[in-house]
């Protein structure tokens, strides 16, 4: 890839191999979605246009607010509150949906389109039995009515979905069931109807790796074998690439690039998406030979935000280049020991639950060491055992070579400046009623450092620090990004210069693209001001570009801990296996 | 489950014990001397005034007359009004009444709040939506004498459809416009809380997953949104089956309803310790129950609530 497009690539290329009458399945033509505003329409969705024929996978990728699951919603007509098509067709087996009636569009959904959504979560009524609500979608589908009948084919569905006691559990609700249980269910739902097209709006992303493969996988194979048509809703470009035969790029409402998905993965020709495929962490691990070449795509790129391509391959260039200082890092003493740190928590009922089991590593000053592991392995409760918001059973904690358990009152106030946090949720962690300044500063004044000129001089230089303009000063988090709200956190973090960062799942929230950007901020930070971090995370593919040394944990134990390199080279657990070879789109030829 | 029940029956014990006796205490304490009240403007002779406090106890100390009073009621005992009625009689006389009166009450509350709230929560921002939240509005800010003479005024004496008073007796529908009367403010209130609640049902995930499974909007509706919508509408109730109690007494005073609250409000007039606590009593019994009621049926509202142990 030497030769950079500049060129704007709208609109869909339909593959050539089709024959000329076979009809497409869907086709969208021109597709407008606005939404009305105090301020008047805002355009979400500006003249997409796509292709699906029958028993294909097409994938639209995207970051948040790139309009692809308006798009998605627009098909089935279900829109959020105040949105509406304002313009363009989508050809459903050439029926025109933005011209159905209510009825119409009634027996199209389920019936002719199934729709898995997003997050298992919420997407379930807490409130009625899964079988109630694996049934329903079957009767309302005229797919059986007979009561005994219903029942089996809500068995079978969820069978199918891959829940193999599926007759023991219709009787419980959403909240007995796990994530992936959950998603398995809604999968099941979807397909309740063995429609002719399946809408999946990031059907994983609230997913753990490993649970988001075996779901995907089973998802394949599933339509596969009734043929069913697959329309992929996804801000990943490594999984979209996994699981789809074409890719459509979307940006601010519009179609940037489409086509077959390796091609686009392997020569992307908009500048856009090739700041995308540079940025994914996904692909990271294949990518570090990448230099150079792209960073001629950021100066054709005229966007707002900073070309995120050009800094991660620089994140890696720095990574790399930090490796002496790191062999100097290890023969000073370390910053923090854990010591056969055990946690257990007494459940009434059951009897304990040990959530931390035995757990031991250091980490040398100035470094990285990622904790890597899926919900519920126990990294969590490590983080914050460290930060002493929560008390060890057993074990011990040195930070700077005292013992946390014996640090109480003052000293304990003197620690925490030392050792801060940053969190996952940009939205929930900062206080929504306090300005940009405030929110920095606390921490300063909590802490009682310095005067109020002194103070203000600090918000600022730290607003420096993290790139942010100093006019943020008086604005509030709703103003903001959620790139914006987390760099604000780091800063509020750095307030008292601390040694020790602790960022637990901190770059978890973000769009690639800004991703990229924080952690390339982090590392920045880190050669800056030698801090130390404890980054917790459940994505492996994060820890490449970020971590000196990784421990893998699962089920409250450490099964592997190594250098970054070895953890990716060469895998010692059957466990870290799998976690690595669930990054999708890691076994993606790059071919740059 | 019985376990449950029981130990929030148990748990209602200390409750009573607590509120009969800071009400017994309040009467005690209040001013004035209730047995000369009694005899109005006359001056009776002290040996009636003796024979009188020592026939209710008056003449002894406080804690003994509250502990005789107690150890009544356990034998069933309410003790006797100053009529020289027994007090069970009169509970047993006034309480059917205004049971009656607050059934009707929380019937038409709740149907015809949540009736309102769910239709104005789906058509938000239209003219139903709008004129029911001006309505609301005044009926909450309306204090309920106010309510009660316009409605006495307006249904019963202009046009005639129901009689203006009540009286000892009287057919169960008389008690239909003192029951909407006493209905009105918490009306008002369950149609916004309903309203809110569906807003923020229909906004959900899994009403968006119920329509893209196909399911018409007809079923959605009950099936998806009210359900879910009525978990924080039916706590309200509960809660404000206390405000309808104190709402009776202006209530009844009005409409001239021979129920708890006309009678209670003339026993605390009169400082009838024994009467005020018996009622009181019963009544916080009643709210007990109620609440314990509300309880399960939030459990059964809600799968996610289960009460162990």
């Amino acid at each position: 890839m030497t030769e950079i497009e500049t060129q704007k690539t709208i609109g869909t290329s339909v593959p050539e191999s089709r024959t000329d009458d076979e009809r497409p399945l869907l086709e969208i033509k021109d597709l407008k979605v606005g939404f009305k505003t105090q301020t008047g329409m805002v355009t979400a969705v500006d003249g997409v246009n796509l292709t699906l024929y029958r028993g294909q996978s097409l994938a639209i990728v995207g970051e948040s607010g790139s309009g692809k699951s308006t798009t998605a919603h627009a098909i089935i007509n279900l829109l959020p509150g105040s949105g509406e098509i304002t313009g363009g067709q989508i050809l459903l087996d050439g029926q025109d949906l933005t011209k159905a009636t209510k009825h119409e569009m009634e027996s199209i959904r389920g019936r002719k389109v199934g729709f898995v959504p997003q997050d298992p979560m919420s997407n379930l009524n807490p409130v009625w039995s899964i079988g109630f609500q694996v049934e329903e979608a079957i009767r309302a589908n005229g797919i059986a009515s007979e009561r005994k009948a219903v029942k089996a084919r809500a068995i079978e569905v969820l069978k199918e979905a891959g829940l193999q006691d599926a007759d023991r559990r219709l009787k419980q609700f959403p909240h007995q069931f796990s994530g992936g249980m959950r998603q398995r269910v809604l999968i099941g739902m979807g397909l309740a109807a063995n429609p002719q097209l399946l809408i999946a709006d990031e059907p994983t992303s609230a997913l753990d790796v490993t649970v988001q493969r075996v779901i995907l996988d089973h998802l394949e194979s599933l339509t596969r074998e009734l043929g069913t048509t697959l329309l992929f809703i996804t801000h990943d470009l490594g999984l979209a690439a996994e699981r789809a035969e074409q890719l459509v790029v979307m940006y601010k409402g519009r179609v940037v690039e489409s086509g077959p998905s390796l091609q686009i993965l392997q020569n992307p020709q908009h500048p856009y998406t090739q700041r995308l495929v540079a940025a994914a962490p996904s692909l990271a691990s294949r990518r570090i030979q990448a230099t150079g070449s792209i960073k001629a795509a950021e100066d054709s790129m005229g966007e707002d935000a900073a070309s995120a391509a050009g800094e991660a391959i620089d994140l890696i260039a720095t990574a790399e280049a930090r490796a002496e200082a790191l062999e100097a890092a290890a023969a000073q003493p370390p910053a923090i020991v854990v010591e056969d740190l055990t946690k257990v928590y007494k459940i009434r009922g059951t009897g304990d639950f040990t959530a931390v089991d035995s757990v031991s590593f250091q980490i040398a000053k100035g470094t990285t060491t990622a904790l890597v592991g899926e919900s519920g392995s126990g990294k969590s409760t490590v983080a914050k055992m460290l930060l002493k918001l929560e008390d060890s059973t057993s074990g011990r904690i040195l930070v700077g070579g005292a013992d946390l358990a014996n640090v109480r009152g003052q000293e304990l106030f003197a620690l925490r400046s030392r050792m801060q946090p940053v969190f996952q949720d940009p939205y929930g962690s900062l206080n929504p009623l306090r300005n940009i300044g405030n929110t920095i500063g606390e921490p300063l004044m909590t802490h009682k450092v310095g005067t109020k000129a002194s103070r203000r001089e600090r918000v600022f230089e730290l607003l420096d620090q993290v790139s942010l303009p100093r006019t943020l000063v008086g604005r509030y988090p709703n103003e903001l990004s959620g790139g914006q709200r987390q760099r604000i956190a780091i800063a509020r973090a750095l307030a008292l210069k601390p040694e020790i960062v602790v960022l637990d799942e901190a770059v978890s929230a973000l769009d690639v693209l800004v991703q990229a950007q924080i952690l390339r901020l982090l590392a920045d930070l880190q050669a800056e001001l030698g801090l130390t971090y404890l980054f917790i995370t459940h994505d492996l593919a994060v820890v490449r570009v970020i971590a000196d040394n990784v421990c893998v944990m699962q089920k409250g134990r450490i099964v592997e801990a190594a250098t970054t390199d070895e953890v990716f080279e060469n895998p010692q657990q059957q466990y870290t296996k799998d976690l690595l070879a669930a990054i999708p789109g890691a076994n993606i030829p790059l071919g740059v | 489950m019985a376990g449950y029940i029981l130990r929030r029956l148990l748990q209602a014990i200390p409750v009573l014990l607590g509120t009969t006796f800071l009400i017994y205490f309040m009467v005690f304490a209040m001013p004035g001397d209730p047995v000369v009240a009694l005899f109005g403007d006359k001056t009776p002779p002290p040996q009636v005034l003796e024979a009188v406090r020592e026939r209710y106890n008056l003449d002894k100390p406080f804690i003994v007359q509250y502990l005789l009073f107690l150890g009544g009621i356990f034998r069933g005992d309410f003790g006797v009004s100053f009529s020289g009625e027994p007090v069970s009689d009169i509970l047993a006389r006034t309480f059917p009444v205004t049971l009656q009166l607050a059934a009707i009450a929380t019937v038409f509350l709740a149907v015809g709040g949540i009736l309102v709230g769910l239709i104005s929560g789906l058509r938000k921002g239209g003219i139903f939506d709008a004129s029911a939240l001006v309505v609301s509005l005044i009926l909450i800010s309306l204090p309920i004498f106010v309510v009660a003479f316009t409605a006495q005024y307006i249904f019963g004496v202009q046009l005639g459809w129901f009689r203006t008073t009540v009286g000892s007796g009287a057919p169960i529908q008389d008690l239909i416009l003192p029951a909407m009367v006493l209905a009105t403010g918490s009306f008002a209130q369950i149609v916004r809380l309903t309203r809110a609640s569906v807003i923020e049902t229909d906004g959900q995930d899994f009403v968006r997953t119920a329509a893209s499974k196909g399911l018409s909007r007809r079923r959605i509706v009950p099936v998806h949104i009210l359900r879910n919508s009525l978990i924080p509408v039916v706590t309200y109730i509960a809660v404000d089956f206390g405000v309808l109690m104190v709402g009776a007494t202006v209530t009844e005073g009005i409409f001239n309803v021979p129920g708890v609250g006309r009678t209670l409000y003339q026993a605390i007039i009169r400082g009838e310790g024994p009467t005020v606590v018996s009622f009181v009593t019963v009544m916080v019994l009643i709210y007990l129950i109620v609440n314990l009621l509300v309880d399960l049926l939030y459990a059964v509202l809600d799968p996610r609530i289960r009460y162990v142990k």
